[in-house]
């Protein structure tokens, strides 16, 4: 059943009609299911790897009005990914740039732009107008907002995630069927999962992901096939194997359950436990707490001559992009292993990318009683940008 | 009795990089146990302080969710294969 049968369908003019064709000519879709798409209206939260891809065919298949939520600009490493930009679009605005494109592709699709962070004050308005949304967000706690909010406003949500060589998807808070947090009902803790930017993502995976969750949109609006409803799609990019897990409603839900204790959307960074006044007044302060060093202090420290030593958890390929003079690689995951290497006695300055996976490094040689355990804030990057600007970035 | 457990990408860093590991046990708890022994950086990721499975981590036998079977009392079978679905978020 499509989601927009309510509605009245429009007509395709002649130049629609010979765009359309190969979708007029098979039963499944024809005239009927074209004036659908042309009547459908799909929202996709984020214009990065999962939005592109999804955005583009959805512009092309046909869908009259796609809405675009983004307030990011574009940045050379989204590039290899997020196929909506191009290299002259650096440095633009991504909704500019999706827009340019989605137009490029098909004049006749109707594109809104929102240039906002999604929140708990804004997800509802912006939702209301459309038939299904598209989340390709890349954080927990806008996963539970987008969720929350589909479920109060019982609008379907195509829902695709994705890390390194590893993509989900499935069809959330459609009729009847389970939400997001009958799957998960709660978050990891901030920092226990990685990001992309941490952990790294193929760029052809979205693209996969991607177009998935813009093939459920097309049959939520047509009406056609067998939504991924009570599915969870797995997708091994290396193995290239794909597998379907069951997804059951949960009576006990605390948004699609039958006695619900979510009946508004709340404070979802609260919810994940990121608390980023805290982080932000901290860095903004530009000091170190008792367990961090900043990179210009540990630049000071080494020119003094201090005994210590620098510990890098990142992983090997990560290594030979950039580091920092002297120090050990020990990639996180061999920490449990490999800890009796260190010395109990020394400094230790614990070191990643951006500061979380060393972080996790200086907490589990605490819990095997070290006690001169620093954490690098900010990782190389921070380095590079403050002390050795002579060294790339990734 | 061997089950072969899979592991998701970001739990591969413990597990020697490899994908699917094989453990033994009668139950999906018993696995589990017999998992995080073989491999121990996995225990935090799969248990909480209480010693209870993390919320945000499913397990699956086949394509059930044990939540919806017998939880870790759930038994395993010859030829069953036991999956680890942690949530992730990435999608830019």
């Amino acid at each position: 059943m499509s989601v927009i049968l309510e509605k009245e369908l429009p007509q395709l003019t002649n130049d629609e009609i010979k765009r359309y064709s190969r979708h007029l000519i098979m039963p499944e879709v024809g005239m009927e299911g074209q004036r659908r798409l042309k009547a459908g209206s799909v929202l996709c939260i984020g214009a990065g790897g999962l939005g592109s891809p999804a955005a583009m065919y959805l512009a092309a298949a046909g869908v009259g009005t796609i809405g675009i939520v983004d307030f990011d600009v574009v940045d050379f490493s989204n590039l290899q990914r997020q196929i909506i930009h191009g290299t002259p679009d650096v440095g633009r605005s991504k909704l500019a740039s999706a827009k340019d494109r989605v137009n490029a592709i098909n004049p006749h699709v109707t594109v809104h732009t929102y240039e906002e962070a999604l929140s708990s004050e804004n997800a509802l308005r912006l939702f209301e107008p459309y038939d299904v949304i598209l989340d390709g967000t890349d954080n927990f706690p806008t996963r539970y907002l987008v969720n929350d909010a589909c479920v109060l406003l019982g609008k379907p949500n195509t829902y695709g995630s994705i890390f390194r060589f590893e993509g989900q998807a499935s069809v959330f808070a459609a009729k009847n069927g389970p939400c997001y947090r009958c799957l998960y009902p709660e978050p990891p803790p901030p920092g226990l999962v990685p990001s992309c930017a941490e952990g790294g993502v193929l760029g052809v995976l979205p693209g996969v992901i991607g177009v998935i969750q813009a093939t459920e949109a097309i049959k939520l609006l047509t009406g056609i096939g067998e939504p991924l409803i009570g599915r969870f799609l797995i997708y091994d990019a290396l193995r290239m194997r794909f597998r379907e897990l069951k997804l059951k409603k949960d009576p006990d839900c605390p948004v699609c359950g039958t006695h619900p204790t979510v009946t508004k959307l709340i404070d979802y960074e609260q919810f994940c436990g990121v608390h980023p006044a805290a982080s932000e007044a901290a860095s903004a302060a530009g000091g170190s707490s008792a367990t961090e060093i900043s990179a210009v202090e540990l630049k000071a420290r080494l020119d003094r001559g201090d005994k210590l030593t620098i510990v890098d958890v990142r992983e090997p390929n990560e290594y030979q992009i950039n580091r920092i003079s002297g120090s050990i690689l020990i990639p996180l995951g061999d920490i449990p292993r490999r800890y009796a290497e260190l010395n109990k006695d020394d400094l230790l300055v614990m070191q990643c990318k951006i500061g979380g996976r060393s972080a996790k490094a200086a907490d589990f040689l605490r819990s095997q009683g070290f006690k001169k355990v620093l954490n690098l804030k900010g990782g190389i990057l921070d380095w590079i940008d403050k002390v050795d600007p002579s060294q790339p970035k990734y | 009795m061997a089950t072969k457990i899979l592991i998701p990408t970001p739990l591969r860093p413990y597990t020697d990089k490899k994908d699917a590991v094989e453990a033994s046990g009668a139950t999906v708890g018993e696995l589990l146990a017999d998992l995080t022994k073989k491999h121990a950086g996995l225990k935090a990721h799969l248990y909480n302080e209480q010693g209870k499975l993390r919320s945000f981590v499913n397990v699956y036998l086949n394509d059930e969710d044990i939540r919806y079977l017998q939880k870790e009392q759930t038994p395993v079978s010859a030829g069953d294969t036991v999956s680890i679905i942690p949530s992730v978020a990435g999608g830019r």
